[in-house]
């Protein structure tokens, strides 16, 4: 529990002969402890990273154990989206359309080499990372990532929402997409989509 | 060798060209023109009866003077007799008479040749991209001088798919089986007809209203 009574956890109790009816505690601790606790993760999934989501879903790894039980299927109802999978060009305005949907606060989870860098499908219909389309706050590698690595980007995800502050409304500011639909620039785009490792450089005409 | 090649040779002469055996299957080449009829003639004739089409594609070669050919894939349920058409096109008139008067499968079927190989079908009664979406403007993919990433930058190819109303890939016109209503079988449409109104003719949930 994150509660528990010390000094390093911000929390202080009333003396132990009284009745424990108060504490005190910083907002930021509190909030965060709350959120980061209860994480409902809203699955994205595309491609055989789904299969290990749902392994880590599943009672033998138990995502529940980090307190996201609660798998959302409704975007509205959720605060992680866990894009799973490669994301094709046709599915980018889906995937928008749905973080735009998901309501504050929200992270993303981005499960998988695919998703993350479009993996090794260099080609014409695949979104190269989905960070080109909505922002991303975890990369779980992998091809795909086993149930522990999964869990590991949620820990992960879990200690970014301890240090934030509710007092810095620019983490829950919604950006949409600029008048070029886009949400970076176009050279950043370019950038970020540029092959890496011993992929192929074949010539791009036009 | 499939008897159907001496069958359709006796009967369309010099519109059938040259037939090969490979990997035990029959391919025979017919003219482009004619394609429609040919196939016509091997679904409805009494001793064909090639009744199933089992794939409609096509095949770009290396070989740049080579042509483009489509293939047709036709099975016989009835005499488990398998047979593969194929017509030739040349690249710069990549046209030919659809299927879908045959066979209603052909039809998406016919749309992904259309959208990875551009080849248009006459006589198609909706020839729109199918797996791409209907605005994407880098041409037909699986073509040989398609280069892998596609032909835009990848700020553009982002830009444009972001622009795509994801709302349009589907129309509820398209997934509604309404249109279909008549042209089911009759135990089909009576079991629709009891779904529409949620409930079956002596199920709980009837004897429960009662």
């Amino acid at each position: 529990m994150g509660l528990t009574p010390g000094p390093e956890a911000g929390v202080t109790q009333a003396g132990a002969s009284m009745s424990p009816s108060w504490i005190t505690t910083k907002l930021d601790f509190l909030v965060n402890w709350a959120r980061a606790n209860s994480l409902w993760p809203m699955p994205f999934g595309t491609a055989c990273c789904a299969i290990e989501f749902m392994a880590t879903a599943a009672s033998r790894f138990d995502i529940a154990r980090f307190g996201a039980e609660r798998l959302a299927y409704s975007p509205r109802q959720s605060d992680v989206l866990l894009c799973a999978g490669r994301l094709p060009f046709k599915l980018a305005p889906v995937i928008r359309r749905i973080y735009d949907q998901m309501t504050q606060p929200k992270w993303v989870i981005s499960m998988g080499a695919c998703a993350s860098s479009g993996g090794i499908f260099d080609n014409y219909a695949m979104v190269q990372g989905i960070d080109t389309v909505v922002p991303v706050d975890v990369y779980v590698p992998g091809c795909p990532p086993r149930p522990e690595g999964l869990l590991y980007g949620i820990l992960l995800l879990q200690k970014k929402v301890r240090g934030e502050t509710v007092i810095d409304h620019s983490l829950r500011q919604e950006r949409p997409l600029d008048d070029t639909s886009l949400r970076l620039p176009p050279a950043v785009v370019d950038e970020l989509s540029e092959p890496f490792g011993n992929s192929i450089h074949q010539t791009r005409s036009a | 060798m499939n008897p159907s090649v001496e069958a359709l040779r006796r009967q369309f002469g010099p519109t059938v060209g040259r037939a090969l055996v490979s990997c035990g299957d029959t391919i025979v080449y017919v003219a482009a023109a004619r394609v429609r009829e040919v196939l016509r003639w091997l679904k409805e004739t009494p001793g064909q009866q090639y009744n199933y089409l089992v794939d409609v594609t096509a095949v770009e070669y290396r070989d740049a003077e080579r042509p483009i050919e489509v293939v047709y894939e036709l099975f016989s349920l009835e005499r488990r007799a398998q047979l593969r058409v194929k017509a030739e096109l040349a690249k710069d008139a990549l046209e030919i008479d659809s299927v879908v008067p045959l066979w209603n499968g052909a039809n998406w079927l016919e749309r992904e040749v259309f959208d990875m190989f551009g080849i248009t079908f006459h006589g198609h009664p909706d020839l729109r991209r199918i797996l791409m979406w209907e605005t994407y403007a880098e041409g037909h993919p699986l073509r040989k001088d398609f280069p892998l990433r596609g032909r835009f930058s990848r700020a553009e190819q982002v830009r444009q798919a972001l622009g795509v109303n994801p709302e349009a890939h589907y129309s509820m016109d398209e997934l509604n089986i309404a249109d279909a209503y008549h042209e089911l079988p009759e135990d089909m449409r009576e079991r629709l007809a009891r779904g529409e109104r949620g409930r079956v003719k002596g199920s709980e949930s009837e004897r429960g209203r009662e």
